[in-house]
This record gives structure tokens, sequence and C-alpha cells, in this order.
């Protein structure tokens, strides 16, 4: 797998040495360009700029939120943290909770039905795989509503609505991680390995757990990510299936409180601090993952 | 697992060598099943959670509640078959065509100018000229991990003129303040949103694309003398189009489909109908008029333009690359 590598090891490589051989021209110094370079800054504070003011807007207290400056910090962080952890009781945090419980089950589930889809397609020849894998693909084309209106119909049929399984099971299945899943085992696990496996007799859940896990490891904690984000974020199916709001994910607890604040200004302040809470989570984890992980993996990259 | 299925013996086997194995049939027949076994959850979780709604949703928008007589107790209300009825008040609704027309609308600046900065920002960082790619590449990717309602709540305040610090300096400058979340300007804000959201997924798809390129291909462009903008222009963006493609395809559909952000600014103006987006059509119908019929036949006519949508797309985009081809 690539990615692994910083993006300037590849590139580094034929710039550093002058290629030998070939006659050097004038020494062309690696100036810095300024204007791509004002471009990318640019583009990269644009998208600091709503974060930058979240974090500043948390300090605001109520008077101050409408009436300062908007980059102008206020002196409530404190406060507005305690009137946002006493807020009925501290629901905040249950929709928190709530939150990390649908990603983070949801995805661990997620991964291992896109491992198994993924493994089961390239590595097995039989008959339907192809159709298997195209029906699956149509998944990605359906707008969710399609979906999400019958799901609730459905759930309701067995009486499981308003519950955490109504938006926990809709959310396993996953058309790209199968995908994703597909693309990373054909690249990752060669056949002969397998091959190996089988003639040294080991069974084909053997093969797959003891040789095939660990080599496509990268792969399964891209789509674990992926799916991770994607539930996280996830609004409309939580949205439709839920009514009691100890069940509510984060996406849906504060887009009740922001229409309460509506009539209610108070609120906004616990909408704002609220909204910087449920963003720190995932940036720190892509901050500390992309460390030992790529961004490039997320479009299926897996070629060197 | 006992009986391995119909038609998987002459499948098996493509692309593997014959067996060294001393009892070749066992293997041989737990190999055949094996590939059923580890698309079982996936297969179980498709019926259930895709094939079901949508057969339901089809079934939905055919049918229609009849109440006979006053519609008082039990049986009064029965669905009947309503062939295409549905549909047709569906394509005749003026808030449907209206809200088509507003995502038209949305669509056609949201995908250009991100597409634009995803494909701008890729080149960018993908030349060594170019100072703080690591620092930019971050950052500009960071709004995918916001939620877009967050993504709503942040910029729907950064909007409000009491808030916003583009009021504030418009103020300063003797300007005249416009209402950002009402008539046309909100497209331009609902668009913006969508912007900031997305370039950073598109760029890193493209971005990688760049990166998958053999650098070779531009030493020689180098040595006959070509500068950068001309490498990008003659040699990386045309390799790159399979990726231009695909995120156009994806934004495409992201687009059809806008839900959360407006859902999420409706509080905070009087500028957005509850019908504002065709999904918001949709649930509005379901849900708050309660006829899940209408919203179903609805539902049916997105996804089948979704479908014609996707499949002309990938047909244009085809053709173009076996022309490529064999040029």
């Amino acid at each position: 797998m690539t990615g692994l590598a910083s993006p300037t090891l590849r590139k580094a490589a034929p710039a550093a040495g002058s290629t030998p051989g070939v006659p050097q021209g004038p020494p062309r110094p690696r100036r810095t360009a300024l204007l791509p370079t004002a471009a990318l800054v640019l583009g990269a504070l644009y998208c600091l700029l709503p974060v930058a003011w979240v974090v500043v807007a948390a300090t605001k207290a109520d008077d101050e939120l409408f009436s300062t400056f908007t980059f102008l910090p206020g002196s409530g962080f404190a406060d507005n943290l305690g009137d946002l952890t006493a807020y009925r009781d501290g629901i905040y945090w249950k929709w928190m909770g709530n939150s990390v419980l649908y990603a983070g089950l949801g995805a661990l589930l997620s991964t291992a039905v896109s491992a198994f889809a993924g493994y089961g397609l390239a590595v097995y020849r039989f008959r339907g795989r192809e159709l298997f894998f195209n029906v699956m693909l149509t998944g990605v084309l359906m707008p969710p509503v399609i979906l999400a209106i019958p799901q609730y119909l459905l759930m309701a049929e067995a009486d499981l609505t308003d519950s955490h399984v109504s938006v926990l099971l809709p959310l396993i299945l996953s058309p790209y991680g199968v995908y994703l899943g597909r693309i990373y085992a054909e690249a990752a696990i060669p056949m002969e390995l397998v091959e190996a496996g089988r003639v040294d007799g080991a069974g084909e859940w053997r093969i797959f757990s003891r040789i095939a896990v660990p080599l496509l490891a990268p792969g399964l904690v891209t789509i674990f990510l992926f799916q991770f984000v994607a539930i996280w974020n996830n609004f409309l199916l939580p949205f439709i299936m839920l009514g009691d709001d100890e069940k509510f994910p984060m996406t849906v607890g504060l887009f009740t409180l922001l229409k309460q604040g509506a009539s209610q200004p108070a609120l906004y302040t616990l909408v704002i601090t609220g909204a910087l809470l449920a963003v720190v989570p995932l940036i720190a984890l892509f901050l500390v993952i992309q460390r030992f992980w790529s961004l490039d993996l997320l479009s299926g990259a897996v070629k060197s | 697992m006992t009986q391995p299925p119909k038609g998987a013996r002459r499948a098996y086997g493509a692309r593997t060598a014959p067996y060294a194995h001393p009892s070749p049939t066992t293997a041989l027949e737990r190999a055949r099943s094996a590939p059923y076994f580890f698309l079982l959850p996936a297969a179980v979780l498709f019926l259930l959670f895709f094939a079901l709604p949508i057969g339901y949703a089809v079934w939905l928008s055919f049918h229609k509640v009849e109440i006979k007589g006053l519609g008082l107790g039990k049986g009064a209300k029965s669905e009947v078959w309503a062939g295409l009825e549905n549909y047709a008040s569906a394509l005749t609704d003026s808030e449907f065509l209206a809200s088509s027309l507003r995502v038209l609308g949305y669509g056609a600046i949201v995908v250009p100018v991100m597409l634009g900065l995803a494909l701008l920002f890729a080149l960018l960082l993908d030349s060594q000229r170019v100072r703080g790619r690591s620092f930019a590449r971050l950052a500009i990717f960071l709004p995918y991990a916001v939620p877009g309602v967050i993504a709503a709540v942040l910029w729907g305040f950064l909007y409000l003129p009491d808030v916003s610090p583009f009021h504030h300096l418009l103020e300063k400058a003797g300007l005249p303040q416009p209402d950002l979340m009402d008539g046309g300007p909100l497209y331009l804000a609902m668009s913006n949103i969508a912007v900031w959201g997305g370039t950073g997924f598109n760029m890193i798809v493209i971005y990688t694309a760049l990166r998958a390129l053999p650098a070779e291909v531009y030493e020689a462009a180098k040595l006959d003398g070509c500068s950068e903008l001309q490498i990008a222009l003659r040699i990386k963006i045309p390799m790159v189009v399979p990726s231009l493609v695909l995120t156009f395809f994806f934004s495409i559909i992201a687009t059809l489909q806008v839900f959360n952000e407006p859902m999420t600014l409706k509080p905070l103006t009087n500028g957005i109908p509850s019908t504002w987006s065709p999904l918001m059509k949709v649930y509005n119908d379901a849900f708050t008029g309660g006829n899940i019929h209408a919203a179903s036949a609805t539902a049916v006519v997105l996804a089948l333009a979704t479908f014609a949508l996707s499949f002309a797309l990938l047909r244009i985009s085809n053709r173009r690359t076996t022309q490529g081809a064999s040029r």
C-alpha cells in the first residue's frame, strides 16, 4: 500500500539527484512560488474560518454573542460549558454518548461486513459475483430518503422505531465500504498466499482471519473511519426514526436545540458550545490518526 | 454450509492452480461454499435494509388510502390500487417542481465551484514549489470531519447580521448589508456550505490520482522546458479525467439529495420554505402531511432521476475514454 510514506518521499527521489548523464542546464533553484502558495493558504484559511469562529464564539456569554465583534473572545466559556452540562440534566453528554455508540459500534460492524464481502468478492470466483457487486453498488445511488421512509414504516411494523437498534441496523451495510473492501483485498492479498494456506491444510476461515485480515489492516482502518464519519454525520435516519430525545445522536440533538433557540435565543450559546465540542473529537481523531494512516486510502488508492 | 450451492462448481477455480492437496475434494467443497458464507451478512443486510424498503416504497407509490363512509371505525380505511395517480400528481406538484428548480440552480453553483477548487488545490499540493502543503492538505480536508448539520450551524451564525464578520465589515465601509438567508443570496449562502464541506474530500480523490502518475512523465516535459503551469494543464489534468468524472458523479448525487443543511438553516430565517429541496418536500409530505403514498411516489421519481443522470454520465465518460484510447 502506498500512502503510508509522506507525499514528498516519492517526488523527492527523481528531483534530488539531478539526472546523471544528462547535460546540466543552468541550475534551477527551487524557489517558493508565491502566488500558488498564497492561493493554497487562502483555501486553508477559508476552511478553518468557521472552526476558528466556533472556538471564539464558544467563549462568549449570551449578551456578548450578538454585540461584540465576531472574532473577539468573550469571557464565558466556563459558564457556557457549565450551562450546557446542566441543561436538562446533562442531556448533551447523553447525545455525545449516543453518537459514539452509533458511530463506533456501527462502524465496527460495518467494517466486518465490508471485509467479509470484499474478501469474498476478491478471492473467489463464483456465479453471480459480478451481479452481486453491481447490485450492491447501485445502493450508493439510492437517495437516503427513498430508503428512510419505508425503513421507518417497516421498523414500525416490527415495533422497533424509537430504539437504538433502528438507527444502528440500517447503517451497517455500506455499499461504498464493500467496494473499498473488494479493492483493498484484490490489491493486498496475493492468491499464492491463499493457495499456500490451503495446501498447508488451513480452512477458508482460518486463511481469512490469519492471513487476510493482517494484510487488510490499513484498508480496514480506512473503512472504519469512513463509516465512523458517515454515521457520526448522519442526520436523516435518526431524525426520522427517533422521537425520544434521550436516544438522539449529537446531530439531531443540536438541531432540536437550534430550533428551540428561535424562540429562546439564550439557547444559542449552548448550541455553539455544543457544536464546538461535537467537532473536536473527530478533528482530534484525524490529527492523531494521520500520522500512521493516509487520507489517500479513502479514495481507494492502492497502487504504488 | 453443508451443501454447496448450485452453479458454484464451474466458476470456482478459474483463477487458481489445481490442488496439490492430498484430499482435494473436501477442501474444494469447503472452498465452493466459502464465498457464499463471506457474502451472507452483506446479502442479508442488503435484502432487509435496501431491497425490502425499496420494494415497499414502490408498492406504496402505486397505492392510496380509500375511506369508506365517514372513515370511522376499523376497516373504514383501506389501501387500494392507485395506478399512476400518485406519479401524475407528484410530477405536476408545483412545490416539487419549484424545489427541483431550486436544487438545479444550487447544483449549478456548487458542482463547478467545488470541483474547480478541488482540482486547483490538488494541483497546488502536487507542486514542489508550493509551501505549507501538509498544513493546507489537512486544513482543507478538515470540514469533511464536520457533520453537515454542524457546518450549517456554524455558517448559519456567520450569516446572521448581528454575528457575521461580513456584515461588520460592510457596515464599517458604509455599504448596504444583504440578507444572506433569503432570495438570491440564499443560493450563494447554501452553496458556500456545500463547497466548504465537500472540497476537501474531492481534493483528496484528485490528489491521489495525481500522485499515482509516474514521475517520469513530467521529467521529459521539464527537460523540454515546460513550465509547471503547462505541465499541469497539458499533462496532469488530462491524466486525472477519470477521477474528475468520479467526483463529478458523486457531487451531482449529493447535490440532488441535499437535506441536512437547508433543514438546519431553516430555524434561523424565514427565507427557507419547508419544501426547499426535493428531499425536504418528500419528508414534509410523509411526516408532516402524513401522505406516505404521495411521498413514496416523489421519492421514486427522485431515485429514477438519479439513476438516469448517473447512467447518462457513465455512458458519456465511457465514450470519451474509449475515444481517447483509440486515438
